[in-house]
């Protein structure tokens, strides 16, 4: 084959997940990368709720204060009360354990990526793609003149894709529970949301399309709409009945084989 | 990106395009057509170097990644469906074979979904390459279940 774009891709097993980062600038050196996974170790010791010395953990029993924590745990607290504010209640991550313990999992991994990739752009990286557990963030382009590709897994077929958006500089973030079942639960409830099979959400920034694509598959059918409310950010839902639905926004992203083009769109 | 700046409460389109079903077979599902299947392999001597400047305006059909050649043998990974493993052939720089080393017939339900699957995933990935990507979007997967995903064929093909 014809190498006609320089690749590096390095994967490293985070946060329970793979996370692959896909660099396609020559010139960048490789402890920019090594940066930017070392980020995410630092992010997944932080904010881990598996580990019980993680000062999430230690938080959530009580143990320490938030100003006795490092600065970032304010930050991602601060994300979690505004999206409680955004949701009316439904993602809260004070109140979406069984146990009751602090749990800001929703919305770490999109926000911990995202800042990856900032430092893999201070680091003088532009066409990359990085892809946490199947977050993903990508920025420039793949080669020249052509923009990213991004698959939406089908739910329920681990293989096939049930569309595919494009863009220079896009962030996905899929929530679904065909992967660790019903981890996602309505906060005020307490109860897992199956109307959706999987809520896809797509945007210029990962830290709000994870938490929007966590918080709306949380609120179930409603959460689409919810969601395409959002300045920006714009959904794709495949429901427990085996129907499509997505936002005017995102049908402009999607690549040909639009799924919707052709039939009856509601407005 | 492409995406409006101000998105006011957007209606949702709502695709009556049945995208699945358990018991429904490949057809009720968006496909590529199987020619494009059958002449995968030698393809990608057909396209023209994407960095040549004489030609720099991209067009939908641009060939997506290529892939290295060879075989990938995904580990051994549980789920709640019991033992799969895939294999996965590149040739000419494309996935030309995913077979199922082992399948799951432990369990009822297991069996149900293996008899289904296993035809199924051969067509299945196939139709993920058809479609040209170079990242997966997906409910995220543990460890683990990498090990067998399509994300994980695209990272190690393109090394």
């Amino acid at each position: 084959m014809v190498e006609t774009t320089t690749r590096r891709i390095e994967v490293e097993h985070i946060m329970g997940t793979a996370i692959s980062i896909d660099l396609r600038d020559a010139g960048v050196e490789d402890v920019v990368m090594e940066t930017a996974f070392d980020w995410l170790r630092e992010a997944d010791a932080r904010f881990s709720t598996y580990q019980p010395q993680s000062e999430i953990s230690r938080l959530g029993r009580g143990e320490v204060t938030v100003e006795e924590c490092h600065p970032d745990v304010g930050d991602v607290l601060m994300l979690c009360e505004d999206l409680r504010e955004e949701t009316e209640g439904v993602f809260n991550a004070w109140r979406c354990r069984p146990d009751g313990r602090l749990d800001p999992s929703g919305v770490v991994k999109g926000w911990a990526v995202e800042r990856a990739a900032g430092i893999l752009r201070r680091g003088g990286a532009r066409n990359f793609c990085v892809n946490a557990g199947g977050d993903v963030v990508c920025r420039g382009e793949p080669e020249p003149g052509r923009a990213w590709r991004i698959g939406i897994r089908h739910p329920r077929e681990a293989g096939a894709v049930a569309a595919v958006v494009h863009g220079y500089d896009l962030a996905v973030a899929t929530s679904g529970a065909y992967e660790r079942g019903d981890h996602i639960v309505d906060a005020r409830t307490g109860m897992p949301s199956r109307t959706l099979l999987s809520l896809t959400v797509a945007g210029p920034s990962l830290t709000s399309a994870d938490a929007y694509a966590t918080a709306g598959f949380a609120m179930g059918s409603a959460g689409v709409e919810w969601v395409a409310a959002r300045p920006g950010y714009a959904p794709f839902a495949v429901t427990a009945s085996g129907r499509v639905q997505y936002s005017d926004a995102f049908a402009d992203l999607l690549v040909g084989g639009n799924p919707g083009r052709s039939a009856t769109r509601g407005r | 990106m492409p995406t409006r700046a101000a998105v006011a409460i957007v209606a949702t389109a709502i695709a009556v395009v049945l995208l699945f079903s358990f018991k429904t077979p490949a057809q009720a599902r968006p496909r590529t057509p199987a020619a494009d299947v059958s002449q995968a392999s030698p393809t990608p001597s057909a396209s023209p170097s994407p960095t040549d400047s004489s030609a720099p305006t991209p067009t939908p059909t641009n060939p997506g990644p290529t892939y290295k050649d060879g075989t990938y043998t995904g580990q051994d990974f549980q789920n709640q469906f019991g033992d799969t493993q895939v294999k996965v052939t590149i040739s000419g720089g494309r996935i030309t074979n995913v077979q199922a080393l082992q399948l799951p017939y432990d369990r009822q339900r297991s069996a149900e979904i293996s008899q289904y699957a296993a035809p199924q995933l051969h067509d299945e990935v196939l139709q993920a390459q058809s479609a040209q990507i170079d990242s997966l979007s997906g409910a995220t997967y543990t460890s683990d279940a990498y090990a067998q995903s399509v994300q994980s064929a695209l990272d190690q093909a393109h090394g």
